[in-house]
């Protein structure tokens, strides 16, 4: 890289945590580098950090905007909020995503609410404790100034979206309701029913369409990024195919904005919907943007469990559930095909109620999932057995009903088992539901400064496709709230320092980066169309996720991570020699599409792991089995493990090396979490 | 069970197409129909054959990309997305047309797939509120009657999946715009633009080729988000309305 972003940290001997590891498990697998520091964020007072910031950023003079242009891919609540503010503001703006319309990005799924601090309710809620809240439901492991900016926009976040027409729910006298989500003890998530990510999206779809229709902002719709282009060390374009007529396009601008969302899809099982990808990420990170923690993954407890050799997906059910369901399992294994309701209360283990008396049913996320885990491995699941093991835990709501009368249950959750018995065919009134953790979010992702700018200059990362602001882990409710901070309030504020130097000289087409990267994306469709193999992508995703799931899943071992490591990289040798792709380039080829994926998240997979061998440690979604207290609870190591592990690409045939970040809390005590 | 499947093929937008038939095997009924055809598909794959085309991403029923006429039908025999509907909705031994939607305005790309980029163009011609990012003020500013607000959100519900269109004798899309029109016009904040929007969107609509309503039905009873037919009324009612203040 001749014009790295300059983010190399200036030597601080005693703060360098590098000679403070002990452990060194992933040795062998990696080389180390040299430390970074966020350069952007200022110093001083931190409720004042933000405004320095907007002040010192420079302006774009606005009668250069119509000069300057800007690529952002994905349309989902980080990439619609930004493609629309950015052409308000008068840029050049594309905007691409791989669906038929802006409006069915992943973003849309979303089922919750979203959090900011109005302090609406009266319950003693502000910026400061939703930043501290953030800090600690990371687990320690985000930066402070970007985290306390989060919850500074937040307010102006639910502003901009009444504004817009979002039917958020609402109170008899008219204003705005909140609840209470994920534990925290103020009322601070806004919500519009069971569909708070559509609403939402929406609102930011609108407010994009009505810039395609100023002319500010132009759609490439069925159009899935496959490179970047860097040229002289900026980020100048993208290559994008064109799904439906099969053509390579390039196009330049003077910077790019990546929000394409997150990769739990390795897994192949999660809730994501089906073309989520690592693909514009990783394409960058191969080019020089370095990838963090890549291996912190949010697995959620309440999903329906997989019911076959076919599942596609994985649904969701909201956590809400948990508010008055009772999880258990058979104390003895032998029950497990037996009929629930013929299960007597003394043969039953409500194990959380059991291990943690004070939290029970709603212990967090992790725990949650990691319990539910044990007991299948224990043998105690229940449901259908899948490859030999059942794997599913019982939430039973018949004590609720029994207490609060069937009508208040249909009233809270008359959706949530309405879904659950189109999905199942099972009537959850009179069976408990069966759930199991399923992958559903990643804090891991591209590395970025104060200004949402990667190592790679000219090329910023919006929304979940960036590490910054949920550290080990991320609060529910809190995802929406990055994706439209970032697009509505942070990125615009922060790209125009880096635009006020443009617009940048023109990329000539034949110049040879342009054409090194037009022949490899070229190259590598050639390879798909033309192996003759004999097994469908599929079928290499399927078993990739299996690995991921096993060895980098809930609970992951230095042993197991290895093996992993090997797996991946003979079924990825596997992959390239014996893939099967039908049909032509020169069109529609939906197995064509989800080669390219794969085989990205092969590359992916296989730095999750290593990133998860270096951190032995547990921290948030990251739990080493080898790092737990006595009782089996997670253990951090604050002196050895408190930096961001930054992850740069070594190359084909080359080792990945790991830039650390040195976490400092000048605000936050750090605490060991107890749930006891 | 087993399942004779009757499938539209056609390799791209300018080649004619055909009905293809194929048997499975084995399929449970806890599949969901686009699971069913994953499973088509590999056996498609490691016979030799290309895969069905057809489009999914969330399979949850919320993003609006799926949609199949199956047996005729728009979404399948329940009311629900193609993606949520179940094999249990099938017997054993049954034969199953699938079709792509089928109007003049969502032409076919491949196989199942259309293109609805019509709607997008639609929302371009006033489906939103002009304010720029920044410009908002307090949310509290502005209280809004709970009934207005909830009616807002059930027809902002749309998933813009283009059902009510397919299931519509004339191909019409009033129930979509008219879902757009109702959730934007119950809210205070919709009201400065409600006069152009509605005479902007429906002009678009007619312009892509959409047949206009002739109060059949059919849209909102395939709708998988129930949107109820009286937008429709809200839809004509805002027209005339825009034509007394002189549009
Ligand atoms: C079931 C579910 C429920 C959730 N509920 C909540 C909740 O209640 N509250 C909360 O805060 N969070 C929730 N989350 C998390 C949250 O929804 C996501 O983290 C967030 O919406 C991500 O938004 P995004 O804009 O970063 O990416 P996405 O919405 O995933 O958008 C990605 C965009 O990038 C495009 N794209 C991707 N790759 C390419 C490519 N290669 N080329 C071109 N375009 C590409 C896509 O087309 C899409 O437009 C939930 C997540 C799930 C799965
Ligand atoms: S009105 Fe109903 S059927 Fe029509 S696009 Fe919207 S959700 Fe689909
Ligand atoms: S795939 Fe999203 S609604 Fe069916």
């Amino acid at each position: 890289m001749t014009d790295m972003n300059d983010i190399f940290a200036t030597p601080q001997p005693s703060r360098d945590s590098s000679s403070e590891q002990e452990s060194d498990d992933a040795a062998g697998y990696y080389m180390p580098g040299d430390p970074i520091q966020d350069t952007k964020a200022p110093g001083g007072p931190i409720d004042e950090r933000w405004n320095t910031r907007q002040f010192e950023a420079r302006i774009a003079n606005p009668a250069n905007r119509r000069r300057l242009s800007v690529i952002v891919v994905g349309t989902g609540l980080a990439g619609a909020s930004a493609a629309a503010t950015l052409g308000e503001a008068g840029y050049v703006v594309k905007s691409f995503c791989y669906q038929d319309s802006p409006r069915r990005a992943h973003s849309i799924a979303a089922q919750g609410g979203i959090n900011a601090a109005k302090n609406y309710k009266g319950d003693g809620d502000s910026v400061y404790r939703l930043f501290y809240d953030t800090i600690k439901g990371g687990d320690y492991r985000s930066r402070e100034s970007n985290v306390y900016r989060l919850a500074q926009v937040s307010v102006n976040i639910i502003d901009q979206c009444v504004a817009q027409g979002v039917p958020f729910a609402r109170e008899y006298g008219g204003l705005l309701d909140n609840r209470s989500f994920g534990g925290v003890q103020v009322s601070r998530t806004f919500y519009a029913r069971g569909q708070t990510g559509q609403q939402l999206l929406i609102g930011a779809y609108q407010a994009l369409e009505r810039q395609v229709a100023a002319g500010t902002v132009k759609t490439y719709t069925r159009h899935e990024m496959v490179e970047l282009i860097v040229v002289d060390g900026r980020a100048r374009g993208i290559i994008v195919r064109d799904m439906v007529t099969g053509e390579l396009e390039t196009y330049f601008a003077d910077v790019v904005v990546l929000a394409s969302g997150g990769y739990g899809n390795v897994f192949f099982l999660s809730t994501n919907a089906m073309g989520c990808n690592v693909t514009a990420t990783w394409r960058a990170h191969r080019k020089g943007a370095f990838m963090a923690n890549p291996c912190y993954t949010q697995i959620h407890p309440t999903c329906i469990p997989v019911s076959g050799p076919h599942q596609s997906k994985l649904t969701l059910m909201s956590e809400s559930l948990r508010n008055d369901g009772r999880i258990w399992v058979p104390k003895d294994a032998k029950d497990a095909d037996k009929n629930p309701n013929d299960i007597p209360e003394e043969d039953r283990d409500y194990y959380l109620e059991r291990i943690y008396p004070s939290f029970g049913n709603l212990v967090p996320r992790d725990i949650a999932s990691r319990q539910a885990k044990n007991m299948c491995d224990e043998g105690r699941g229940v449901g259908p057995e899948v490859d030999g093991v059942r794997r599913g835990v019982y939430l039973d709501f018949a004590e609720a009903i029994g207490r609060l009368g069937r009508k208040a249950i249909e009233d809270k959750y008359g959706n949530l088992f309405d879904m659950y018995a189109q999905i199942t065919g099972e009537d959850p009134y009179e069976v408990p539901m069966r759930i199991y953790p399923a992958v559903h979010y990643v804090m891991g992702g591209l590395w970025v400064d104060y200004d949402l700018q990667s190592s790679i200059p000219g090329l910023f990362v919006t929304g979940e496709a960036n590490f910054s602001d949920h550290g080990a882990n991320r609060l529910g409710a809190s995802a929406l709230m990055q994706g439209l901070a970032d697009g509505y309030f942070v990125l615009s504020n922060t790209i125009r320092d880096y635009l006020a130097d443009g617009p940048f000289e023109k990329v000539a087409e034949n110049d040879p980066a342009v054409v090194e990267a037009q022949q490899a994306v070229q190259a590598r469709i050639d390879h798909f169309m033309t192996n003759k193999g004999t097994r469908s992508v599929d079928s290499y995703h399927r078993e990739l996720g299996n690995i991921m799931w096993e060895y980098c899943g809930m609970e992951r071992t230095e042993e197991g991570l290895k093996k992993a490591i090997d797996l991946i990289r003979s079924l990825s040798d596997d992959f390239w020699r014996n893939v099967k792709v039908l049909g032509s380039p020169d069109g529609l080829n939906q197995s064509l599409e989800r080669a390219g994926r794969v085989a990205d998240f092969f590359e992916l997979g296989e730095l999750m792991c290593i990133d998860a061998l270096n951190r032995r440690e547990s921290c948030g979604g990251h739990f080493r089995a080898e790092s737990q207290t006595e009782e089996g609870e997670a253990l951090r190591h604050d002196d050895q493990f408190a930096y961001v592990a930054a992850w740069e690409w070594g190359g084909q045939d080359g080792k990945p090396i790991l830039h650390k970040e040195n976490l400092t809390y000048e605000f936050v005590e750090m605490k060991q979490r107890s749930y006891k | 069970m087993r399942l004779t499947l009757k499938i539209w093929r056609q390799p791209d937008a300018a080649t004619a197409g055909a009905i293809h038939t194929y048997e499975v095997d084995e399929i449970s009924e806890d599949m969901s129909f686009l699971e069913m055809l994953d499973v088509l598909n590999e056996q498609l794959n490691s016979e030799g054959e290309e895969p069905i085309a057809f489009d999914s991403d969330c399979r949850e029923g919320i993003c609006g990309m799926c949609g199949l006429m199956i047996n005729g039908e728009a979404h399948g025999p329940q009311v629900t997305t193609t993606c949520q509907l179940h094999m249990r909705s099938f017997h054993d031994g049954e034969t199953i047309t699938v079709e792509p939607w089928r109007a003049d305005a969502f032409p076919v790309l491949k196989d199942l797939v259309v293109d609805r980029g019509a709607f997008d163009r639609i929302i371009q011609q006033g489906g939103y509120i002009s304010v720029n990012t920044g410009a908002a003020p307090d949310a509290h500013a502005t209280p809004v009657p709970k009934d207005n607000a909830d009616r807002a959100f059930d027809a902002a519900t749309c998933i813009g999946c283009g059902a009510c269109v397919a299931s519509c004798p004339n191909g019409s899309a009033s129930l979509f715009v008219g879902a757009k029109i109702t959730h934007l016009g119950e809210l205070p904040q919709g009201q400065a633009e409600r006069d152009s929007r509605v005479v902007n969107m429906v002009a678009q609509h007619d312009h892509e080729g959409f047949g206009g309503c002739t109060n059949i039905g059919e849209c909102t009873a395939a709708c998988p988000k129930g949107i109820p037919l009286d937008v429709i009324s809200q839809l004509n009612r805002d027209m005339l309305t825009a034509i007394k203040h002189g549009h």
